[in-house]
């Protein structure tokens, strides 16, 4: 009993990580695009709780909300909007698929010798640090011909009851402010570029039949690009 | 526990299947799910390292590495239904005006 409990998480990342493995392979395999995306979505969540396991919890969290409930639903509804059909005699494999084949066998193989299990087992002791604060002190050295340098060094507090989004949130707020700003306004363009290209212009037939504000809005918009031309 | 290497093991093969799917399917949706699948798998990599090294460093990549990924998710979508509408087709073999 004592060895099965022992034994608990690396037998949850077996069945977690076969899973993930499995479904990776039917998004490739899997002839209709909705059947790939909801594959996808079992992959996301089987990795999102490899990330519960490894301590990262604010990470597992996002990893759901953004790939799960974000980029899947986008997924979703653009396939079920271009609304392809397959016809079943369709070939699905581009005509580069024998390489591709070697390319994949090449890198996994690769990959699976680099690795060279045993090699990462040591662990660093000081767990704690994943739920700790980082505090930026300054300390003051002083050299033998009497002056005095300070150094930058970065102190881990453990305040009771600070858990891993607290510790996130603190890094990404205080050394990764410029970074995540930054992201920020990537983001912002990314909505704005999306937007501006899956925009459509009007069709002659739908001129005719569109409701009038509509209409009005087109013209206002060429109005304004006679302006700007001018 | 697990091993980080097991991790890594785990992460190289979804990375691997995620190349496969990019380089061999003709269907754009699913090239982009592929390139989805492989940032995951990167993802793991920094997990799994930043709980053997005990630093918050690889989650705060992991947060920056999902906002790309959605980011280049929309503008993809976007450029797809825009295809579509061009061309009436999702095939990544159809679209070649580039080529010479």
């Amino acid at each position: 009993m004592d060895s099965l409990t022992a034994n608990m998480p690396l037998l949850v990342f077996m069945i977690v990580g076969a899973i993930a493995f499995a479904s990776s392979i039917l998004v490739v395999a899997m002839r209709n695009p909705v059947h790939s995306a909801l594959f996808l979505l079992l992959t996301f969540l089987c990795v999102a709780v490899l990330f519960f396991m490894r301590g990262a919890e604010f990470v597992g969290t996002v990893q759901v909300l953004v790939y799960a409930g974000g980029i899947m639903v986008l997924f979703l509804f653009v396939v079920m909007l271009i609304n392809v059909r397959h016809l079943p005699d369709e070939r699905v494999l581009s005509s580069f698929w024998k390489g591709g084949f070697a390319v994949f066998l090449g890198l996994f193989i690769l990959m699976i010798t680099l690795v060279r299990p045993g090699v990462y087992h040591d662990e660093v002791a000081n767990k704690n640090r994943l739920q700790a604060i980082p505090k930026h002190v300054v300390r003051r050295i002083h050299n033998a011909d009497g002056t005095v340098t300070r150094k930058n060094i970065v102190r881990y507090t453990h305040p009771k009851g600070v858990g891993n989004s607290e510790a996130v949130g603190t890094l990404l707020y205080s050394d990764y402010l410029v970074p995540f700003e930054i992201a920020s306004l990537f983001l912002l363009v990314a909505m704005i570029g999306a937007i501006v290209i899956g925009k459509r212009e009007l069709s002659a037939v739908e001129e005719e039949t569109a409701p009038a504000y509509m209409l009005e809005r087109v013209e206002t918009e060429k109005e304004v690009k006679e302006s700007m031309s001018a | 526990m697990p091993s980080t290497s097991s991790y890594l093991i785990l992460s190289g093969a979804l990375f691997s299947i995620g190349l496969l799917g990019v380089i061999i399917r003709r269907n754009m949706i699913t090239v982009l799910m592929s390139i989805e699948l492989m940032l995951n798998a990167v993802n793991i990599n920094f997990i799994a390292f930043s709980h053997q090294l005990a630093s918050l460093e690889g989650q705060i990549f992991t947060i920056f590495v999902i906002t790309v990924a959605a980011g280049e998710a929309a503008v993809g979508l976007a450029i797809i239904i825009q295809l579509y509408r061009l061309k009436s087709t999702v095939n990544v073999d159809e679209v070649r005006e580039l080529n010479g």
